[in-house]
Formats: C-alpha cells, sequence, structure tokens
C-alpha cells in the first residue's frame, strides 16, 4: 500500500533537492488538534472514532495542500508497513499501536502529514529540511486555519486549544529542530548542553536511540512547554537555543580538529572504507558511519552534491526500511546483510575522499 | 551541595547545579532535582536530602520518576474532590491514573485539579496563542440561531404570530449577515 510514497520522486527528507546544510538536517512543527464535541481518542468509542475520522477526512481531503496526497487507514497497514511510515517521520509510534478508526493522510512531496484519532483527534504536522520554523510555521498555520472552515475545534478563551493531555494544552505547538552534533558528542560535552537547555525549557533527545548516546550523533530539540507563551515566543526560544548549539558544535569541530586533526581523520577514513567494503552492519553502526560521512561533507572532504545521499541513507538504513526493500520475513542478521549491500554500492560510486581539505583548516 | 538528576529514558542520569526550590513532599529547601522523559513527556520533581533518601532516589539504579509519581503525586490526595465529568465518565482516579483528560469539558470540570498541575508543567496558565476566530464565531453563530429558532417554534405553538414573524425575519437578517461576513 505505501509503495508509491517510497518510489515518490520528490519526498522531502530522502529526495530533497534543496541545498542542506551542516549541523541542522530538519525542521518539524506538529500542532494537535480535537473537536469539540466527542470525547478524546482514547475515551472515544469505535462510533464516535469513526464518526471522528470521516468528519475529519472529508474536510481535509478537500483542501488543495492534499491534491495528489495518500490516506491510510492504519487498520489496513501491516506492521512493517507502519513501521516504514514512522522511521520516515510520518506517523508516531502511538499511532500505530492504535485502535481501529486511525488513519493518516500524507502529502505528495511527505511534508505534511495528518494523523487522525491519534492521542488527540488530529494531529497536524509539517515538516523541511534545513531551519525553518517560520516558514515551516506560515504553512501549518494556514493549514490549520483553513480546516476551521468545516470542523468545530475545541478551544478555551482561558487554556486555547484543548488536549487529551494538559503537556500540550495552549498551542498544541510542538517545534522542533533535528541536528547532528558529532562535535559536541565526541568532545564529551554533549550531556552539558543537554543540562543547560532543559533549564530553558527545551527538550533534547537522541532521534535514532535513547539519550546522550543517540546513535548517528543526531538529536532533536523542542519546546516543553505549550501554555503561557505565544507561538511566536515558543518558536523564538527555541530558534535562540537552536544558534547557540550550532555554534558550540561548530566550536567544538575546531577545536577537535586542531587537537585530534590525525584521530578524526582517521575515524573519517575508516568509517568510509567500511561503508565502501563491509558485508555486515547493523543499523546501529550504520548511524555512527554515516554520521562520520556527514562530517566529511561538512568538512568538504567530500562534494557537497552527496550530502542528501547521505541524509537519505540515514533513513533508508534503518531497520524497517531495509526489511521493506528486502522484502517481507527476512531475519536481522539477513538485514544486515542486505544493508552493507545498500551501502557499498552507494560509497563506491563516491569519489576518493580529500584529506588535504581539512588539512588546510587548520 | 545542589543536584539536578536529568534521567533521560531511564538510562542516562545527568548532575548540575540547579536554581533554589523547595522540597516537592516537605517543603525544605530541595537538593536534588529530578527530570525523566517518559512518553516524551518531562516530568519534573524536587526533593530535600531526607525525602530523596526515603524515597530511593539517591540509588539511581533502576530508578524510576514514573514510579515515584504513580506512588504520590498522581495517586488520589486524602480530601480532593472525587469529580466525574458529566460527558465522558472520566473520574478523578482515572485522571490521577493516565494524566490525561477524556473530553473537551473535561477543563471546566478538572479545573480544581488542574490548575497546580498547569502551574508546574507551563510557563503560565493562560493563552496566549493563536485563536480559531472563524470556528468560534460560527459556533456563536450556530448557538444564536438554535435560540433564535426555538423562540420561533415557541412563538408558533403558543399561536403568538406576532412575535413567530419577528423571530423569522430576525433569523433571516442573522443568516444573510453570517453569509455576507463569510463571502468577506
Amino acid at each position: 500500500m505505501i509503495e508509491s510514497l517510497l518510489k515518490a520522486d520528490k519526498a522531502e527528507l530522502t529526495q530533497s533537492t534543496k541545498k542542506g546544510a551542516p549541523v541542522v538536517l530538519s525542521t518539524r512543527l506538529r500542532l494537535a488538534r480535537n473537536l469539540v464535541d466527542v470525547p478524546f481518542p482514547e475515551r472515544a468509542n469505535n462510533s464516535q472514532r469513526t464518526d471522528v475520522m470521516t468528519r475529519c477526512a472529508d474536510q481535509i481531503g478537500e483542501l488543495t495542500q492534499m491534491k495528489h496526497g495518500a490516506f491510510f487507514d492504519i487498520a489496513g497497514l501491516s506492521d512493517l508497513e507502519r513501521q516504514v511510515l514512522v522511521e520516515r517521520h510520518l506517523i508516531s509510534r502511538e499511532l500505530c499501536e492504535s485502535q481501529s478508526g486511525s488513519g493518516v493522510f500524507i502529502n505528495k512531496d511527505q511534508t505534511c502529514s495528518i494523523m487522525i484519532n491519534e492521542e488527540d483527534h488530529l494531529r497536524i504536522q509539517f515538516l523541511k529540511t534545513g531551519f525553518s520554523l517560520r516558514s515551516v510555521w506560515k504553512q501549518i498555520n494556514r493549514f490549520d486555519s483553513s480546516l476551521e472552515n468545516g470542523l468545530d475545534l475545541a478551544f478555551s478563551s482561558e487554556f486555547g486549544y484543548l488536549t487529551a493531555c494538559p503537556t500540550n494544552l495552549g498551542t498544541g505547538l510542538r517545534a522542533s529542530v533535528m541536528l547532528h552534533l558529532p562535535g559536541l558528542v565526541i568532545s564529551e560535552h554533549m550531556d552539558k548542553v543537554i543540562r543547560a537547555v532543559n533549564q530553558l525549557g527545551i527538550t533534547v533527545r537522541g532521534l535514532f536511540g535513547e539519550g546522550s548516546d543517540a546513535t548517528g550523533h543526531v538529536f532533536q530539540i523542542s519546546n516543553q512547554q505549550t501554555l503561557g507563551e505565544s507561538e511566536g515566543e515558543i518558536m523564538t526560544r527555541l530558534g535562540s537555543v537552536f544558534k547557540t548549539i550550532i555554534d558550540h558544535e561548530i566550536n567544538a569541530r575546531f577545536k577537535y580538529i586542531e587537537k585530534n586533526r590525525a584521530r578524526l581523520l582517521d575515524q573519517i577514513g575508516r568509517a568510509f572504507g567500511a561503508l565502501q567494503n563491509a558485508h555486515v552492519i547493523n543499523s546501529n553502526e550504520a548511524m555512527n558511519l554515516l554520521s562520520f560521512m556527514r562530517l566529511a561533507v561538512d568538512l568538504e572532504m567530500l562534494p557537497e552534491v552527496n550530502r542528501s545521499d547521505v541524509d537519505r541513507l540515514f533513513i533508508e538504513c534503518q531497520p524497517g526500511h531495509i526489511q521493506y526493500a528486502a522484502g517481507e520475513g527476512i531475519e536481522p542478521d539477513a538485514r544486515d546483510l542486505c544493508r552493507a549491500d545498500i551501502l557499498r554500492e552507494e560509497f563506491l560510486r563516491l569519489p576518493a575522499l580529500d584529506f588535504d581539505k581539512v588539512n588546510k583548516l587548520v | 551541595m545542589r543536584f539536578s538528576f536529568a534521567i533521560l529514558a531511564g538510562t542516562d542520569i545527568l548532575i548540575s547545579m540547579a536554581e533554589n526550590l523547595n522540597c516537592s513532599y516537605c517543603n525544605k529547601p530541595a537538593t536534588v532535582h529530578l527530570t525523566q522523559i517518559v512518553n516524551n513527556k518531562i516530568i519534573k520533581v524536587d526533593l530535600c536530602e531526607s525525602c530523596a533518601q526515603a524515597k530511593g532516589v539517591t540509588d539511581s539504579e533502576g530508578y524510576s520518576l514514573t514510579d515515584l509519581l504513580s506512588k504520590t503525586n498522581l495517586s488520589p490526595e486524602k480530601g480532593e474532590p472525587q469529580i466525574t465529568c458529566p460527558d465522558c465518565e472520566l473520574s478523578t482516579a482515572d485522571f490521577r491514573r493516565t494524566g490525561r483528560l477524556g473530553c473537551a469539558s473535561c477543563y471546566q470540570n478538572f479545573v480544581s485539579l488542574l490548575k497546580p498541575v498547569l502551574e508546574d508543567m507551563h510557563a503560565g496558565t493562560a493563552h496566549k496563542g493563536k485563536i480559531p476566530y472563524l470556528a468560534l464565531s460560527r459556533q456563536t453563530s450556530m448557538a444564536k440561531l438554535n435560540s433564535l429558532e426555538n423562540a420561533l417554534h415557541r412563538a408558533i405553538s403558543e399561536e403568538a404570530y406576532e412575535d413567530a414573524a419577528r423571530f423569522r425575519d430576525e433569523i433571516q437578517a442573522y443568516k444573510e449577515h453570517v453569509e455576507s461576513e463569510a463571502v468577506r
């Protein structure tokens, strides 16, 4: 069922034609919304959930943003198909495990997905490669406003948009930026950064794996609070934390190169060698090797045009994607062989690493 | 000395200097501050040294903040109002157990229990963001039309035809007004 999504030629996260950037991977905004006259999904009965699904689907299907988009009933998807959508950040784990009457709309270029009957009746998500809180906000705000045409949303003048969990109350906005922070991890400054930004009301999570040992050195920063601040204030705070983290990351990289140049070049060189030659790679190892390749692009050791290949492989090397590509039912061990095959083919096509670029840096 | 433990996904423990806060249990100055991310939600607790020890918090092995909260903060307090939402039948116990509400009207019905939760959780307790003017004005319009139509039916059944004519004209005028607003 999801074949068309995977074969799409303009998917934002895997085939973006826009120029990528060092450190930042993508920006994502999410709005939680509920209909006024039906209990929240967890307390709604089957017929109420179906009613919400029908009303929302009718309304969303008519919107121009959803032209050429696709709708998936979660009950109609296999476990593997659900996992692939989770790995592409198009649906949440909670939606995967939901009862009947849940679904998701995904637009053509996969920049927008709307989950129905997740924790809230509606979870609207817009994402874009690179850092662009303001422009993504414009899009999601317009979309949200156009939903008002046909749906009566649960809203109170005191508490704002009403949500199933009070942690999302008010704006219902979760703004997040995905960051690639190898400098801070390698120099062992990541824990300090996490502590500091936590105190500013910003959460840091590893994207792959958990905690500060996130594989692939990929982290997501997002706002904790949704009530008592406007959307603009939330995004301004996240934006300023984002800029500070970038400064620290760049600093950490320069310091590391200055002190440990040979060691870093060795790590990047070995990662490249492994990707070109290894025959068994699990997904954790793949994330870590790819992280060094993204760093290599940042340091101009690999051409800029290959950045999008690395970013695409971060997603395509996830277990669900490997299994889906190989056909259903392969064992984890066989998956590691398939992953290595894909990576070898991709990396043997790339030019040799340009180590001189780094020598000129310091 | 002040410590802040941030337990991320139950694995990593961080210690840091933190701001002055009082113990969530006995109000003595707190020296241990815990933050844990559970199901992508941040939970925070401040404890004084003796409460931290009594609750076994200083033993970080296998310690979970959710357990602590479910045994204390989230479980019904003595004398707290036992509310049941008339619309979705969510009870105080349900709310304490799940931390979630059942429907839009729960926010009115559970407001006394919610306020302290919201104060701890958010930057403020009043909404400062976007307002769905279109949906709200439609809801107001619908309410107004409904009350006019009810009045019209009542007038007809009471054979008060002059009133009925007036209500009918008002309904017509209001519908035209709403439509002209919509076009604009």
